[in-house]
């Protein structure tokens, strides 16, 4: 039997499990462009039954998963039966090519032809080299590239996945996550949130680990312990059993173990998750994204169109509140109508509410939609504006709202500037929600879509916690509402630190909502308060998280006795 | 052979799911149908030579199906497809 030895990353949430672990294989190196040594003839019958194998396979896994991935897979088959797309590949194995290197050229054809479309196309390019690499491996006779999908449970190892890859785990069978590069902003942690999968991300060196290896994943410790011991399994089995029995936290408003109210929201990007989140527990809607109103369009919907969506959305939120988020387009996501000029540094260019304002009109019928809809239903709506960087653009925004007849109107504090005049800021705003996501791309200055700084991209960094504790100072002293609604609000310890740094409502995805409600429970606001200051006092992201988890384990606090 | 002229209905154009069920549609009849928007054709089972056309909402395309038994039934069913709104929810 190995040695034993640990693994270090971020965990995300709190779970427990140990299995066999399955790596990721290495995405195909590109064939090479020599001439076929088989002949057109033979070259020609592999490549047909290549793509007619890899459409058949696809097709077999689309009936396995079902739902929306049954829907995707079944357009890949599609792809790999094109007669335009074989009609290529054929043309240019006649001119000598391998059926490999045929395929290869092909489908990156129609990629190229796809990616110079935009939008909605372009985004069925990576769907596109997925098919490609499995015909390819195919045609090689090497294991397929992508999630192993073998008869048992293991947990995946992966250096990050991508979108793709992550819509079609089985998670009947991936017990557990574990990347080596990607921090707690990554797709993977994303995902694993709010599929509550056990994971640990940024894992230096998991990559190392033999397939088959036993690990134990411990998310709460950020530790993967590699061939442990008998023992060891034993201790994690008995933990797992014992959290098992353990009642779960009833669903109902957030509060603290003191009882102060915390409410928990749904981060929301279409109405049609509205039921879910009710049925979880939402309190309301914190972020409501409207860019798939936007996106796949080469002109903005009418008022009609859009009021008709806001409607069905608000409809289902009576007496609650929803925050609805005014078009956010710009840097990793861009609208052909409203992004004209390419820029060198999306992230820092015309995006936000800059872009809105300089389409005023767009903003304005925005406005004037959901204004409609409010009319008609009996949520309380909230309006609030992306990226603003400024007091002018809070009060420009604010203004325009206003005249909508939209009452309560308020921005995102995404960037430092505004987190640190917050004060100003809220004197005109009517609440503020901090984008972590972007606050911490933008104090850390590294990229969120970058994999070589995602070890930068963690909202547990200081100098973010410091900018949250600024606007949460400011909401307290003007007696307005502070709410997060980032990643950072999904991950249960950080949950009850910015509660600590004066955060009033927490927004997520909504099955982060059963995670986060049961950690309020634990800690007062005192304690909260505490942990701010333990982790305001960090040199650095891990550093912090580990104080505040030594100072919130069980052995530390007693909510109980510090009552009194 | 029979030829119909369409103007394209759905509100994003010719885009991934329109395109699907357009292609699947000719693939289910088994008869060869051609697509042809602007002096450009492209086998209309093909769901890469249909979004390869980059058709706009609005936009006259030409269906053109090989003659025979069923062709101007699938013609139809085809027009139907292209002149429905397939963005109206």
């Amino acid at each position: 039997m190995a040695d034993t030895s640990e693994l270090h990353g971020v965990g995300i949430g709190r779970g427990l499990t140990f299995g066999p672990v399955l790596r990721m294989p290495e995405p195909l190196p590109e064939p090479l462009d020599i001439p076929s040594g088989l002949g057109s003839d033979v070259e020609k019958e592999h490549a047909t039954a290549a793509l007619a194998s890899t459409a058949a396979l696809i097709r077999l896994r689309g009936e396995r998963a079902g739902g929306t991935a049954k829907d995707v897979l079944e357009a890949q088959a599609f792809m790999a039966e094109d007669p335009t797309l074989s009609d290529d590949i054929i043309a240019r194995i006649d001119t000598g090519k391998t059926a490999e290197r045929a395929v290869f050229e092909a489908f990156a054809n129609f990629r190229d032809l796809l990616l110079g479309m935009g939008g909605y196309m372009s985004e069925r390019a990576t769907d596109l080299d997925d098919v490609s690499q499995r015909v390819v491996a195919q045609l090689r006779g090497v294991p397929v590239p992508g999630v192993p999908d073998p008869d048992y449970r293991f947990v995946l190892f992966a250096r990050d996945l991508a979108p793709a890859d992550t819509a079609l785990l089985d998670l009947d069978k991936v017990i557990a996550l574990v990347t080596s590069d990607g921090g707690p902003t990554s797709h993977t942690a994303i995902l694993a949130r709010e599929k509550s999968i056990v994971a640990i991300v940024g894992a230096a060196g998991a990559m190392g680990t033999p397939d088959d290896s036993v690990v134990i994943v411990d998310a709460a410790a950020g530790l993967v312990t590699v061939s442990p011991s008998k023992e060891q399994l034993e201790a994690v089995a008995a933990e797992i059993e014992q959290r098992a029995a353990q009642v779960p936290v009833p669903v109902g408003p957030g509060a603290l173990a003191d009882g102060t109210p915390v409410p928990l929201l749904a981060n929301l990007g279409s109405a049609e998750g509205a039921a879910e989140a009710v049925e979880l527990g939402a309190e309301g809607v914190g972020l409501f994204r409207t860019e798939f109103l936007f996106l796949d369009s080469t002109k903005a919907p009418t008022v009609e169109e859009q009021q008709k969506h806001y409607t069905k959305l608000l409809a289902a939120f009576p007496g609650k509140k929803v925050v609805v988020r005014a078009l956010d387009a710009g840097a990793d996501k861009p609208l052909s109508f409203l992004n004209a000029a390419a820029e060198e540094n999306p992230a820092l260019g015309l995006r936000g509410l800059r872009a809105l304002r300089a389409n005023e009109q767009i903003l304005r019928d925005q406005l004037q939609a959901l204004a409609n809809a409010a009319a008609v239903t009996e949520a309380e709506v909230w309006v609030m504006a992306p990226m603003v960087s400024t007091v002018e653009e809070t009060r420009y925004f604010t203004r325009v709202a206003r005249e909508a007849g939209l009452q309560t109107a308020g921005v995102m504090v995404e960037v430092p500037s505004s987190a640190l005049l917050a004060d100003r800021i809220l004197a005109d705003a009517d609440f503020a929600s901090i984008g972590t996501n972007d606050l911490t791309q933008y104090t850390l200055a590294a990229d969120r879509l970058l994999g070589s700084v995602a070890a930068f991209q963690d909202p547990w960094h200081p100098a973010v916690l410091r900018l949250i504790g600024e606007v949460g100072r400011a909401g307290h002293t003007l007696g307005k509402p502070v709410g997060v609604c980032g990643e950072a609000a999904a991950d249960p310890l950080l949950a009850v630190v910015l509660v600590g740094l004066g955060v009033t409502s927490l927004s997520m995805s909504p099955a982060a909502l059963a995670g986060v409600r049961a950690e309020l429970t634990r800690f007062t606001l005192a304690q909260a308060q505490e942990f701010a200051v333990i982790a305001l006092a960090a040199n650095g992201a891990n550093e912090a998280r580990a104080a505040v988890l030594a100072a919130a384990s069980p052995s530390n606090t007693n909510p109980k006795e510090k009552v009194e | 052979m029979p030829e119909q002229t369409v103007r394209v209905a759905s509100a994003h154009g010719l885009h991934a799911r329109p395109a699907s069920l357009f292609t699947q549609a000719v693939g289910k009849a088994g008869i060869a149908v051609q697509l042809a928007k602007g002096g450009k054709t492209v086998n209309a089972a093909s769901i890469l030579g249909v979004i390869s056309l980059g058709i706009d909402h609005n936009d006259e395309v030409t269906i053109t199906a090989e003659e025979g038994d069923g062709a101007e039934a699938l013609l139809a069913e085809l027009t139907g497809i292209l002149t429905t709104d397939h963005d109206a929810s």
